[in-house]
């Protein structure tokens, strides 16, 4: 098996970083013109301050970088999956995954940041007056989360996340370069352990770091499901990626040994997970509407028909796009073997998700305020280019085949 | 009336594979090949279309869909409304668990029974052995002898040619 070595031209390159400043660009004209009042009246006749541009912008900070922490965290799992499953066929695509977890490092610093400037803004249970008892907007219920909801265990958990999830990364793909240098079957053997333990961590941190980040938006709320629904959302999307990737990487001209047989057990991965997502919406949805108790039906009602109704299109949207569409197209096997099948739905499953993180942070935060604009769509575009410029410096790191992988050969002859 | 075979016996499954393609570029059909496990690969050169049973999973699913949306609005909604948990007699979202059971149950009872029928899998059904070693350690391709067309000796050849550790011949009661 010979090498091959991905190589990102300088126009690449410069479409990522047009990416970003087009974004900047939005970026700066949606502030100056929220700065500039644009949004006052609607909120005047909401009866309420309207919320400032810089909230809006953190949460959008925020909300773009859980999503796509999650892409690059999935890069890692979906890789420690495939080691402890001792996977023949996923061994061609392996490098794809790995290299998606070179976003972490951004990640972590961009959500400290955010969190430490912007905390406030997206974080209700941030502000101290919730806490003293002599205060009138004392809150006891969220008083009573103190020992685990505040800011200084809430950091050492972020760092604590990212810490782990950035070392076992570096540590996998230490392994894997090691591999190619020096075949054998060692690092197999290695990375089989480190993947092992990496997969506990990663069960209870992806679990808590939902928490932390997602679920901690809407203080009062609480849901038993919740850490798998970001899981689900996560590891769906994480899907998506990598199996856009591998087509885009064959369309031009690499990975020349994947084959139908490797794009249709992609294919079945996003259709299985697209409906595992839904399980899990639907499970969580199913009781709170049932049970239809105030404290917590008040989650779905705010994104349902409260906040002026403005979300009810998102909330549908979401079902519609993340498990009618793929259910229905994904489900022959010819359409899983198909490049342009798949295209389209994981296309379809990258932004529909993006908007289950949107409808999962907006209403607790921006409440009447949120809205799809310049500020949005500017975020968006700088975390994707900052994105794909660290995932395609991730792919040209290493070879695209990992030559000494012991399971190469079942790979190449993959049959389904 | 009885039919005759010439059994071509092998003991390794690349050298079945290529046999098969060669036998069968060279024109000779093949009635059926015996194997002790599943081969990859081998329905592609025998030339064996996909089965259709995906399309039946489909529809009998869109029946038990169907069905149960329609059970469960009739019952809840028209034969007998009752008042539960102060939602509506239609509530869609308390129907979705028992739809997708439904759905389920018709789907994979249908390919069971249609698999049963399009096999004739019965009872009473009489199943030719044409050598018992095939559900052992060996591979055995059966190809049908037409009187007066078929040349055995050529055939005999053939299959040795091409890695046949035996051939037999072997007439079976229709």
């Amino acid at each position: 098996m010979t090498e091959e070595r991905l190589i990102i031209s300088r126009k690449t390159n410069n479409k990522f970083f047009l990416m970003i400043a087009v974004g900047v660009v939005l970026l700066i004209a949606g502030i100056i013109f929220m700065a500039a009042g644009g949004g006052a009246g609607h909120g005047e006749a909401a009866g309420h301050e309207p919320a400032s541009w810089s909230k809006r912008l953190f949460v959008n900070l925020w909300l773009n970088n859980v999503y796509f922490t999650g892409i690059a965290l999935i890069g890692t799992f979906f890789v420690a999956v495939q080691y402890v499953a001792y996977a023949g066929w996923s061994v061609l695509i392996k490098r794809v995954a790995l290299a998606l977890n070179y976003f972490l490092p951004i990640g972590g610093a961009v959500m400290l940041v955010v969190f430490l400037f912007g905390g406030h803004d997206i974080f209700h249970w941030t502000h101290d007056y919730l806490y003293d008892i002599n205060d009138d907007r004392y809150d006891p219920i969220i008083a009573g989360k103190s020992g685990y909801l505040n800011t200084a265990f809430f950091l050492i958990r972020m760092v604590l996340y990212f810490g782990l999830w950035i070392w076992f990364s570096l540590w996998l793909r230490k392994e894997a370069l090691n591999e190619d240098l020096n075949g054998g079957t060692n690092s197999y053997h290695k990375s089989i352990r480190i993947s092992a333990i990496f997969l506990v961590i990663f069960g209870i941190t992806s679990s808590t770091s939902a928490w932390d980040w997602v679920l901690s938006i809407d203080t009062h709320w609480f849901s038993t499901m919740f850490g798998w629904y970001v899981f689900a959302s996560w590891w769906v999307s994480g899907l998506a990626a990598i199996t856009l990737t591998v087509i885009i990487l064959k369309q031009n001209g690499y990975l020349k040994m994947v084959n139908a047989n490797h794009l249709h057990d992609l294919g079945k991965f996003v259709f299985a997970f697209s409906i595992f997502w839904t399980y899990i919406w639907f499970s969580q949805f199913l009781l709170y509407w049932y049970a239809n108790m105030p404290e917590e039906v008040i989650y779905f009602t705010e994104r349902l028909s409260g906040n002026n109704g403005q979300y009810t299109w998102i909330f549908y949207a979401n079902l519609v796009v993340n498990f009618v569409f793929p259910f229905l197209v994904l489900m022959t096997r010819d359409a899983k073997r198909q490049m342009i099948m798949l295209k389209i739905v994981t296309i379809a499953i990258l932004i529909g998700h993006w908007f289950d993180f949107y409808l999962m942070m907006m209403p607790g935060t921006l409440r009447t305020d949120a809205g799809i604009g310049f500020i949005e769509i500017g975020t968006a575009l700088v975390f994707l280019g900052v994105f794909l410029l660290a995932f395609t410096k991730g792919l040209t790191k290493a070879s695209l085949v990992p030559v000494n992988h012991p399971f190469l050969e079942e790979s190449v002859h993959h049959h389904v | 009336m009885n039919k005759k075979f010439i059994l071509g016996i092998y003991d390794d499954e690349d050298v079945l594979l290529t046999a098969i393609e060669n036998i069968r570029a060279g024109g000779t059909k093949i009635y059926d090949v015996f194997s002790p496990f599943p081969v990859h690969g081998i329905d592609d050169v025998l030339g064996i279309k996909r089965s259709r049973l995906p399309i039946v999973a489909f529809f009998a699913g869109l029946t038990g869909m169907s069905f149960a949306l329609w059970m469960q609005i009739w019952m809840m909604g028209f034969d007998w409304p009752m008042i539960i948990g102060g939602k509506p007699h239609i509530a869609l979202p308390s129907f979705i668990p028992v739809t997708f059971e439904l759905t389920v149950l018709f789907s994979a009872f249908g390919m069971v029974i249609t698999f049963f029928i399009v096999s004739k899998l019965k009872p009473s059904m009489k199943v030719n052995v044409f050598d018992k070693r095939s559900t052992d350690d060996k591979f055995v391709m059966a190809i049908e002898v037409k009187e007066g067309v078929t040349d055995v000796a050529a055939l005999n050849d053939l299959l040795r040619s091409n890695g046949a550790i035996e051939v037999n011949e072997k007439e079976v009661v229709k």
